[in-house]
């Protein structure tokens, strides 16, 4: 009597640990076999400039998925970003060019916050549901940023005497500043959610709302702050984006919250909250742009990323709800 | 009980309420703003109105469904667009060069055949694996946009068949082509959504996935066919359309999820699941269409739809809420 149900529980166990294991280390192990096969595709792959031009690349959508972390560890949604680094992209274009840089770019970290702190008080302190809010949000948004730039692309006039190209193109040490930025965004905002009490409170609202709430914390305020912080890191991609190519259409961002949301879940955060943190985002946002660079590099077309990233987003979503019910299928009949 | 009624009563009769607002706002906005000499409640314009709502409502009527069902489908825009380039495709293929005319409706069965495959793959991921149905869509809203990109290169794909033109411009008893599928898709899923057992499994699964598991609902396969009949809504929303334009360009269909979402949810259908009204999807339809008409009409940009769609939709959300509070979900602060 007192045997089987230790059997059956040791066998649950064991099937829980197989689906723990393929969690934890299965997109890893997929990456490295990945990396293997694309460096004898093309040896370039692994090339020190191919590396730094991977991690160059990356840094925009890296730099959103730091604040879109932040969102997602409290339990809540950003669809809305890339339409609002359309935004701040062509405000900074905009108004460097009425104001001169070093007043565009406070003017437009304040307009892309505002946007955040609408969403954040839709959501936190509203209580709305965060996928409908942002997705509306990426509609508003884009019909907001058409409306200000007129339909326009916007470029900047005089392109050789601004300094502002210095974040999106310049080099220091030897490392490019959009690489350095990235790196020391996540640098603070990684010491931030792991070292502070603010972090702490972002991992139990997202963990468990009701019991953070009855432990004192204030969840709206959270929740704002969540959405406070993405839009910051939104107006630092588009700083990055608009420094880089110093002239831009409407829809730069268009499509990119995929991407990032990609990244996010490939570091493992949970989309259901509570777990996720800023250097496995990192490690995500590097798996995915190793991707998409591989891809390229074997000659595909760059929409082919489009359903790899499709297959990736699902597998690692999929991995992540297999570790938590120790069960790969779903029981529902 | 009474007060239960009343919320009942507002949430049926408000979209019809806000038609009637919008047509006397824009009749009277239209007289003073409008550039044209032309009233807008004028019968002409309100019969290309209905057969403008046909693409979005026939998606919207079916989303219906899917969230009563207490899902989401995020992909409708891709298989939208999937559809019409294998419907304008399939009628230059060699191999039905022989057919003339009959190409029409085999080239009509592939296009609805291919969403209802899409729909198919969506709703056996989320039986499957157990991932949400927003994820799961979500990411394969991208994948299915890589594969119209794939199946189509970066080109638009026009193909005109007259004989198609004249079908789907041609109008019996004044309402065109386009409104009398709209319409019979509308009374077709009421009467399904109301009046069979499907319809009645669908509010229950929504309303306690559990409760229904354990009255024997095999929920699984349900989820599947909502996601084919969406799938082929979609599909049948992109025959409708392209065989009049005959020209598919591959973003064609991006962000009509959020149209359909807004229509729905203006139509009075919960978030949450359980609750939901087909004829009110309907309204919602109209009144979206009405919206974009009546602000081309009186003059403002075509961007700004977007913006006010967006706004709209995050109103009624927070409408939604408001008048679906329950007791024990109000922890404050």
């Amino acid at each position: 009597m007192t045997d089987t149900p230790q059997k059956t529980s040791s066998g649950g166990l064991n099937k829980a640990h197989v689906a723990q294991f393929m969690a934890r280390q299965g997109i890893l192990v997929a990456f490295i076999l990945f990396i293997i096969v694309f460096t004898m595709a093309n040896p370039r792959f692994l090339a020190v400039d191919n590396i730094l031009g991977v991690i160059r690349s990356s840094t925009i959508i890296g730099v959103m998925a730091l604040g879109v972390t932040f969102v997602v560890i409290s339990g809540n949604l950003d669809l809305s970003v890339g339409s609002m680094m359309s935004f701040s992209t062509i405000v900074v274009l905009d108004l460097h060019d009425k104001l001169g840089p070093l007043l565009a770019i406070p003017a437009m970290f304040g307009m892309t916050m505002c946007l955040g702190a609408f969403i954040g008080f839709l959501v936190g302190y509203l209580r709305l549901n965060s996928l409908i809010v942002t997705l509306g949000m990426l509609s508003a948004i884009h019909g907001l940023t058409l409306t200000y730039s007129g339909g326009k692309n916007m470029d900047i006039a005089d392109k050789e005497g601004t300094w502002f190209d210095v974040f999106g193109q310049g080099v220091v040490f030897g490392l490019p500043v959009p690489i350095l930025i990235f790196g020391l965004l996540a640098l603070v905002l990684g010491l931030l959610l792991a070292r502070t009490p603010f972090g702490r409170q972002v991992y139990a609202v997202g963990g468990n709302g009701t019991a953070a709430t009855f432990s004192g914390i204030r969840r709206a305020r959270v929740v704002f702050l969540c959405y406070l912080m993405s839009s910051f890191c939104v107006a630092f991609a588009g700083m990055l984006q608009a420094s880089r190519s110093m002239g831009s259409q409407n829809t730069v961002g268009q499509g990119l919250e995929l991407e990032v949301l990609a990244a996010v879940i490939l570091g493992g955060a949970s989309l259901m909250g509570g777990s996720g943190a800023i250097y496995k985002t990192v490690i995500g946002v590097l798996i995915l742009g190793f991707i998409q660079n591989g891809l390229l590099l074997v000659g595909l077309e760059f929409y082919v990323q489009f359903v790899v990233t499709w297959v990736i987003i699902i597998l690692a979503v999929w991995l992540d709800v297999a570790a938590k019910r120790g069960k790969l299928w779903s029981p529902i009949a | 009980m009474s007060n239960e009624t009343t919320k009942d009563l507002i949430k049926s009769g408000a979209i019809w309420g806000f038609i009637v607002l919008e047509l006397i706002f824009f009749s009277v906005a239209g007289a003073y703003l409008s550039l044209s000499d032309n009233a807008f409640m004028d019968l002409d314009n309100m019969l290309l109105l209905l057969k403008q709502s046909a693409p979005i409502g026939i998606i919207a009527v079916g989303m219906t469904i899917i969230m009563i069902n207490g899902n989401i489908d995020l992909s409708v825009g891709a298989t939208y667009a999937l559809a019409a380039i294998v419907l304008l495709d399939s009628m230059t293929w060699p191999i039905f060069a022989g057919l003339g005319n009959w190409v029409i409706p085999v080239a009509w069965i592939l296009a609805l055949l291919t969403g209802v495959v899409l729909g198919a793959i969506n709703g056996i991921i989320v039986w499957k694996t157990g991932v949400d149905a927003f994820i799961v869509t979500l990411a394969s809203m991208l994948g299915y946009r890589g594969l119209v990109f794939m199946m189509n290169g970066e080109q638009p794909t026009s193909h005109l068949n007259w004989t198609l033109v004249d079908f789907a411009e041609a109008q019996f008893l004044g309402l065109h082509t386009a409104t009398w599928f709209l319409l019979a898709v509308t009374i077709i899923l009421w009467f399904v959504m109301t009046r069979t057992v499907h319809g009645r499994n669908a509010h229950a699964i929504g309303d306690n996935r559990e409760a229904a598991v354990n009255a024997g609902i095999r929920v699984g396969p349900h989820i599947v066919i909502n996601f084919m009949i969406i799938g082929f809504l979609a599909a049948l929303s992109a025959v409708v359309f392209y065989s009049e334009s005959g020209s598919v360009n591959p973003n064609d269909g991006m962000l009509y999820e959020l149209w359909a979402i807004t229509a729905v949810v203006l139509g009075g259908t919960k978030l949450a699941g359980g609750y939901g009204s087909i004829i009110g999807t309907f309204g919602g339809v109209i009144a979206i269409q009405l919206l974009r008409k009546g602000l081309g009409h009186i003059g403002a940009d075509t961007e700004t739809v977007n913006l006010v769609i967006g706004l709209i939709l995050i109103a009624v959300l927070f409408l939604d809420r408001q008048l679906n509070l329950k007791g024990e979900e109000e922890l404050r602060v």
